[in-house]
């Protein structure tokens, strides 16, 4: 549905250094030019809903806006279907940059933009009602389609109120109500959540998950929130300054991150550095500081190599008596234990290091008691060294 | 379980306290903050009351008691009708351009991407540093349908003079323009608060830019725009400049000319002028109420950022030049012009159009004459005088204010602030000649002294200081003076060591705004002035009455200058010196 090629788009990096006050790179260099975006692509069948996660300044959003039509790339194309939304740079041959207003996206803000001088239901006709003359639907078709919007929203008992006198959780099922009354391909959706308090979230959450699958709208979605990412979407895209890191199902994201960025980013993780012993097929046993581990991977791993292996908290397992016969297992201290009520988070020194070990509620282990670890082969991830 | 003491502790020493009772004279004296607080609100109350209730006195009394004489000398006449529509004319006309001229460079500023926005910022400092007479002087040197310049250059294509400065068009013309900068910044404002996810969604949404302008845009701006244009016709109403130079000429009275016309009879007629100061205050006062109604309607539409994204600017594409045309004749028009032709005339000898002769013959004369003139030194003298002085007197009295309305539980100090905020209502040619109402009848020597004038000004700058030393006085948090009086100090002590020298940021910055803008000052002082105690506006007006057009334009640029390294030195200092929209 979606296809985005090559997306570039920077900034005169000179001109914010000088803003900003201090001195811009000398003569002789050429000038600094601060990419948002750095050659992005990325494709999004139709009915999926894709996420582009990251953290603050990783061009998310700007590339969001430049699908949208409010940000101008630098290069690259956009295409929704066979229509080609924009398309610029050395290798295009017909440039095409069709104005926001005239793509037919549905978008949905982080501040919702409700607009406080109209009802609720003058806010979702808006888009009907500004069709040029010869596609404008009737005016008995319009109140048909934004009333049948409305009840899908659960709004319809608030048409006629003014529209800032919704609560928060209202106001986002408007702003999507008004995304989608023209029955868009493509639906934007830039930090939906991130305005609500923390019940809230969760519940819409659900909500737009299942609203999303009924309906079928091709999604793009911007957050920050990992939680978020993982539990919406079917496809996820790693964002870091302006580059994709990684881009994948939310499983696959979570259990093999391809670098300690992305592990660090989404969940908490272990990382313990070591050196690649020896290898036979997927198995490789790997020495670090404070023992051996085994573990399975098809990545290539000559004798020697470092590298950083991760394993996620929750796939620590803590026990008193050494467990027989199983690889993976060390012994240490526990320093520090905190009840979470759904699980108990233990901090276990091992060595030099610090192992945080996440168990169910009933597991508990006093500060300053020895344990023994035990980690599971096929949890263990390796991560490139950066 | 208890803690048991390890062994046992020495008895403390009993704390130091006074003796129970204070001294008898303690008790009979008030308290440094008793006398502070007292003597500031009773200096206030006196600015702000004494003057309306003389004004009130002598328009509604004279020897045989209660009369409605004046009223009906006043407004029996058949030119009342000419009166107040002129007035109002003028008012609305002046408004509605100021807005219109204000509003589009404001959208055009902050949404578009049209160039040379430096300029615009430059232009909205002129009301600032040029007086609102010589302003008016330089149009009349431009616009006159005898000697402006426009008009001789015009004259050749149009075969006579079309522009004529001396017409209520030419009233509205230059009160308008001197008002759109105001207006500006204050649609800036609005327009920058305004979250531009609003427009970006009725652009997803498939509206047209012009579509986004009319539906979107406007409506939210409706409630600022409202409350400037209400803002502006009061200002009008009260303008006294721009009537009294352009419209007596050809016997065009509005309210506030019509004051003075009436006082410069003699015998002068006080309770017709008092009549008809009255009718302008009640228009001001319902103006004042209506614009705040407005402003608080406002309130609703008050928008909240979500993530800063600047909207990016329109592109203007093919009318960038157009509008970069604009631009550059808003800023030739209202900067420019006005301040070259004054800078020519006072290089001149006597005043002509431009041409090789008066290239030839231009000297440094008129500025000598300044120096040697007993005249223009004693107004500069005075006005410097007058605006230190009550410059200092009014922060002095507003930070004791400030104090008193909002950190005191003192009740009735909601009163002491609309006290304060009084005189802004009161046009300052009906200030003028209230205070000459209370002074002509007062034993007291003060009338036609140096005094009568800072009583004046103090009063006319209570509101401005008021403004200044409050949102100062709002930022400095409870707990700063608490721990000081936790520690010991007394009131005073905590005043002058705590909070004053936090306060000073403000005050300093209210301080340097009555400088500037009571050098400007001319409505008011031209009731109450007599011979030897000038200011530079009034000493203007009387070279203007005289034709000394050279002599004025050569103290014009002097007082032009003079503000400008005033501000210059303000901004400096840190001060954020603007136009405040008041």
């Amino acid at each position: 549905m979606l296809e985005v090629q090559n997306l570039v788009k920077s900034y005169d990096g000179d001109r914010q250094k000088r803003k900003r006050g201090s001195e811009p790179s000398s003569n002789g260099t050429p000038p600094q030019r601060v990419f948002a975006v750095n050659d992005i692509s990325f494709s999004v069948k139709p009915g999926e809903l894709f996420t582009l996660l990251g953290p603050s300044g990783c061009g998310k959003s700007t590339t969001l806006r430049s699908v949208a039509g409010l940000e101008t790339p630098d290069s690259g194309t956009v295409s929704v279907g066979e229509r080609v939304l924009f398309a610029a740079g050395a290798s295009v041959t017909k440039k095409v940059n069709v104005p926001a207003n005239k793509r037919g996206l549905g978008m949905v803000f982080q501040s919702y933009a409700i607009w406080p001088h109209m009802t609720v239901f003058e806010n979702v006709a808006f888009p009907l009602r500004v069709r040029p003359r010869s596609q404008r639907p009737s005016k008995r078709e319009i109140t048909e389609r934004v009333d049948r919007v409305l009840e899908t929203m659960e709004l319809l008992q608030y048409a006629d109120r003014q529209a800032t006198k919704l609560s928060g959780g209202q106001q986002q099922r408007l702003a999507l109500a008004r995304a989608i009354v023209i029955e868009p391909s493509l639906l934007l959706l830039d930090e939906p959540l991130s305005n609500l308090d923390a019940k809230l979230r969760e519940s819409l959450r659900f909500e737009l998950k299942r609203l999303q699958r009924e309906l079928g709208i091709t999604s793009i979605y911007v957050t920050h929130d990992q939680i978020e990412a993982l539990s919406l979407s079917s496809n996820i895209a790693v964002m870091r300054a302006g580059e994709v890191v990684q881009l994948g199902k939310p499983r696959d994201i979570y259990e093999n991150p391809r670098s300690k960025f992305v592990a660090e980013f989404i969940g908490t993780s272990n990382f313990i550095d070591g050196t690649v012993a020896s290898s036979d097929g997927d198995l490789h046993i790997v020495e670090t500081r404070d023992g051996r581990l085994v573990l399975e991977s098809g990545a290539h791993m000559p004798v020697g190599t470092e590298v950083i292996v991760s394993i996620r908290p929750e796939s620590v397992q803590l026990t008193t008596e050494r467990p027989i016969g199983i690889e993976n297992v060390w012994e240490g201290n526990v320093t520090t234990r905190a009840f979470l009520g759904d699980a108990v988070d233990h901090v276990i020194a091992v060595g030099k290091h610090e192992i945080r070990a996440r168990c169910l509620p009933h597991v508990s282990h006093a500060p300053g008691s020895s344990v023994f670890l035990q980690m599971d082969a096929s949890k263990l991830a390796l991560v490139p060294v950066d | 379980m208890t803690l048991a003491p390890t062994r046992p502790s020495a008895p403390m020493p009993p704390i130091e306290s006074g003796p129970s009772e204070p001294p008898l004279w303690r008790r009979i004296l008030p308290t440094p903050k008793f006398l502070t607080l007292g003597v500031v609100t009773l200096i206030i109350a006196y600015l702000a009351i004494v003057p309306l209730y003389y004004l009130f006195w002598g328009t509604f009394f004279d020897a045989s008691g209660f009369t409605l004489d004046g009223f009906k000398r006043a407004y029996g006449n058949d030119q009342i009708f000419d009166l107040v529509g002129n007035s109002l004319w003028f008012a609305v006309g002046a408004a509605a351009l100021s807005l219109v001229l204000g509003t589009g460079l404001a959208y055009l500023q902050v949404r578009t991407d049209v160039p040379f926005k430096a300029l615009f910022f430059a232009a909205s400092i002129i009301p600032l540093v040029i007086p609102g007479i010589l302003y008016t002087i330089a149009w009349i040197l431009l616009g006159s349908p005898d000697i402006g310049l426009l008009n001789h250059y015009l004259e050749p294509i149009f075969g006579r003079a079309v522009i004529d400065v001396f017409s209520i068009w030419g009233m509205i013309w230059v009160e308008g323009l001197q008002l759109s900068p105001i207006v500006f910044l204050l649609m800036v404002a609005s327009f920058r608060a305004m979250d531009p996810s609003l427009e970006e969604s009725a652009l997803m949404s498939g509206a047209g830019r012009w579509t986004v302008f009319r539906k979107v845009t406007i409506p939210l701006a409706r409630p600022a725009i409202v409350a400037a244009i209400l803002i502006m016709v009061v200002r009008s109403l009260e303008s006294f400049e721009v009537p009294a130079l352009l419209g007596l000429q050809n016997g065009i009275y509005v309210f506030t000319s019509r004051i003075y016309f009436v006082l410069r009879d003699y015998p002068p007629d006080l309770s017709a002028a008092g009549a008809l100061a009255v009718g302008l205050l009640v228009l001001a006062i319902i103006g004042v109420i209506i614009s705040n109604y407005a402003g608080r309607a406002s309130k609703n539409y008050q928008t909240v950022t979500g993530k800063g994204f600047r909207p990016r600017p329109m592109e203007l594409g093919r009318w960038r030049p157009v509008a970069g045309l604009l631009i550059v004749g808003y800023f030739l028009l209202t900067v420019v012009a006005p301040l070259l032709v004054l800078l020519y005339t006072s290089l001149l000898r006597f005043y002509a159009p431009p041409s090789k002769d008066t290239f030839s013959t231009m000297t440094l004369d008129n500025y000598r004459q300044l120096i040697h003139t007993s005249a223009a030194l004693t107004a500069l003298k005075n006005s410097l005088i007058l605006g230190l002085a009550s410059a200092t007197l009014v922060m002095a009295l507003m930070a004791v204010a400030a104090w008193i309305v909002v950190r005191s539980q003192i009740r009735g100090r909601k009163v002491l602030d609309a006290l304060a905020f009084m005189p802004l209502v009161v046009p300052g040619l009906v200030m003028g000649l209230a205070l000459s109402f209370v002074y002509l009848r007062s034993p007291i020597p003060i009338y036609g002294t140096l005094f009568i004038l800072l009583i004046s000004y103090c009063t006319r700058y209570l509101p401005y200081g008021m403004r200044y030393a409050v949102t100062s006085m709002q930022q400095i948090s409870n707990e700063l003076e608490e721990s000081a009086l936790v520690n010991g100090a007394s009131w005073w002590q905590t005043f002058r060591r705590v909070l004053l020298p936090l306060l000073m940021p403000g005050v300093v910055a209210g301080w340097i705004y009555i400088l500037v803008v009571s050098f400007r000052e001319l409505s008011s002082s031209i009731l109450l002035y007599s011979p030897g105690n000038e200011v530079l506006s009034i000493l203007i007006f009387e070279q203007f009455e005289n034709g000394q057009f050279t002599v004025l334009s050569a103290l014009g640029v002097v007082m032009v200058l003079t503000l400008v390294l005033l501000v210059t030195i303000a901004y400096k200092l840190g001060a954020r010196v603007g136009l405040k929209q008041d």
